[in-house]
């Protein structure tokens, strides 16, 4: 235990001294202040607009904006905020190869899968503290505008959206104990998300998809239930441990 | 007691077989000189013995346990210096002495007292800035500092002076000289007359096995490891010699290199004379591991 602790301390170390905690920090952030900010600008920049739109026959009537609209923005957002946290720790695993730290460590008898659990925990919270931050910095200024009463299934739909990060961390983390070069890791965690994605398109195996999981913006219309989301929510849940199981014993056999 | 066997160890890369069948043995509290050229597969051996490495066949014991691929409960007792000793810049050496005695289960206290004594052994103990400002040589020390912190049974170095200046070359040794106290030290290099300075043991790795192993005491002592040059007039007078001592080499257009000792040296000379050989110069070279390694190399 105290080796693992001591380990997982030297990646919150790395993390707070390269800047990188500071880089989350700053783009969960924005994404939380972006989402109200883009839905309050909505209306001023329809008007704007609005006298070019008339030339051409187009007319605009009052733009009303609320909650709803913030919270549509931040399940658009998401992603982008997604895609720049998975850049940012890409080479969690491969810059240590790379520069040949991890030899010193493992010699001195520390577990390898204390390696990938200490690392995997790290990405683990990074996401979840990110993530809920920018829930919550985007919840904040929604109640102070408008009321996030009038939205429905706010908490089904972030929790999905959250559950689906935790799966593409999952398979960077074993993605990063199979492959050298991040490069590669980042492929195939794209690679895979993308194959989901397609496989999504076919009727019958769609509600099976985790990808399913990225429509859970339907949650605020009513437009479907969490129970809609049963299927993929447990089939996602499966594949985040699967991805652990089988991480810690490919790492195991790693040469480095 | 022995405190490393390696027993026919063989590891192949490719269509190169670097180890073949290797046999050693490192008695306790030796200083073990691993010699070897580039590419003779010191570093794989080293790295097998840490469990880095699969090797193709073999067995390596560590103070009595089999070293197993992958984790290997011997690496508890053994401390390691790579050639190119990496750490995580954005650490002080204290900070990183601190996870690493953490990794090995040590108690807080302890971590700290075995700290200040090896940043002391090694020169560092005034040092505040984090590891990424360190010099090679710094983080070579830093290297030793982290191999001994466990009190490990077996140190090993990966060329451990290679890449440093004379000066950064005799500190490392004197910290490993004065270290065999409490450890035994397997350290590999290319570099002889480091071997000759600090080893009491050595062994020559060559066509992926020990090619020879001993005392370096006993070795020097060895017969064709003492030399001589003589060099006479022209070409025709050197083959002259060539013909009528059988081990003699030609190592220029007129100059042969002999084995033997001052008498040897005076039987040749006397020859030169008595056939009329011009003697432009006589020279005997002293005893050195160096002319060892060059006729296992040759052979």
């Amino acid at each position: 235990m105290r080796a693992f602790v001591a380990f997982f301390k030297k990646e919150i170390y790395e993390s707070l001294r390269s800047g990188k905690l500071l880089i989350l920090l700053c783009l969960f952030v924005a994404f939380g202040v972006m989402n109200p900010a883009i839905a309050k600008l909505t209306p001023y920049l329809f008007r704007m607009l609005s006298e070019e739109l008339a030339e051409s026959g187009m007319v605009i009537t009052e733009v009303t904006v609320d909650a709803l609209t913030s919270w549509t923005q931040f399940f658009k957002n998401i992603p982008m905020a997604l895609i720049a946290f998975v850049l940012l720790y890409s080479g969690i695993f491969t810059g240590e190869y790379a520069a040949e730290t991890l030899v010193l460590m493992l010699t001195k008898g520390l577990a390898r899968y204390k390696v990938v659990l200490a690392k995997s925990l790290l990405l683990f919270m990074l996401w979840s503290a990110g993530y809920w931050l920018c829930f919550g910095v985007t919840y904040g200024y929604n109640a102070y505008y408008w009321d996030n009463g009038t939205v429905s299934g706010l908490v089904p739909a972030s929790v999905n959206w959250w559950l689906f990060g935790v799966l593409v961390l999952s398979l960077t983390v074993l993605f990063s104990t199979l492959l050298r070069h991040y490069g590669g890791v980042l492929l195939l965690t794209g690679g895979s998300v993308f194959i989901m994605y397609l496989l999504g398109l076919v009727p019958k195996l769609e509600a099976y998809m985790p990808t399913s999981l990225m429509n859970s913006a339907e949650l605020l219309v009513g437009a479907a239930t969490w129970g809609d989301f049963a299927e993929s929510l447990a089939v996602t849940a499966v594949c985040c441990t699967v991805c652990w199981l089988i991480s810690v014993p490919i790492f195991n056999r790693k040469q480095l | 007691m022995d405190v490393l066997t390696i027993r026919g160890l063989s590891k192949r890369f490719g269509d190169k077989q670097v180890l073949d069948g290797l046999d050693l043995t490192v008695p306790e509290h030796s200083i073990f000189g691993f010699v070897g050229q580039n590419g003779a597969g010191k570093t794989t051996t080293m790295k097998s013995v840490l469990g880095l490495l699969r090797p193709d066949g073999g067995r390596i014991e560590v103070a009595g346990q089999a070293v197993t691929y992958g984790e290997t409960p011997t690496n508890r007792c053994v401390g390691y210096l790579p050639d190119v000793p990496a750490f995580y810049p954005f650490l002080t050496a204290r900070e990183y002495l601190r996870l690493c005695g953490e990794s090995l289960g040590m108690q807080s206290g302890e971590i700290r007292e075995r700290s200040d004594r090896l940043l002391s052994l090694v020169g560092l103990a005034d040092e505040t800035h984090r590891i990424k400002g360190y010099s090679r040589g710094m983080k070579q020390r830093l290297g030793i500092a982290q191999a001994l912190l466990g009190r490990p049974k077996l140190l090993l170095c990966d060329e451990p002076t290679s890449a440093l200046d004379p000066i950064g070359r005799k500190e490392i040794l004197d910290i490993l000289l004065s270290v065999r106290d409490e450890t035994t030290v397997v350290f590999s290099t290319h570099i002889l007359t480091d071997v000759e300075r600090i080893c009491t043991e050595v062994a020559f790795l060559h066509g992926g096995r020990i090619a020879l192993q001993g005392a370096v005491e006993t070795l020097m002592q060895r017969e064709g490891v003492e030399r001589f040059t003589v060099q006479t007039a022209d070409g025709g007078g050197a083959r002259q010699l060539q013909q009528a001592f059988a081990d003699a080499r030609l190592v220029g257009q007129d100059t042969v290199s002999l084995a033997g000792d001052e008498d040897r040296m005076l039987a040749v000379l006397t020859y030169m004379r008595q056939h009329g050989l011009p003697i432009r110069r006589a020279e005997r070279s002293q005893a050195s591991l160096e002319a060892l390694f060059m006729e296992v190399v040759k052979e």
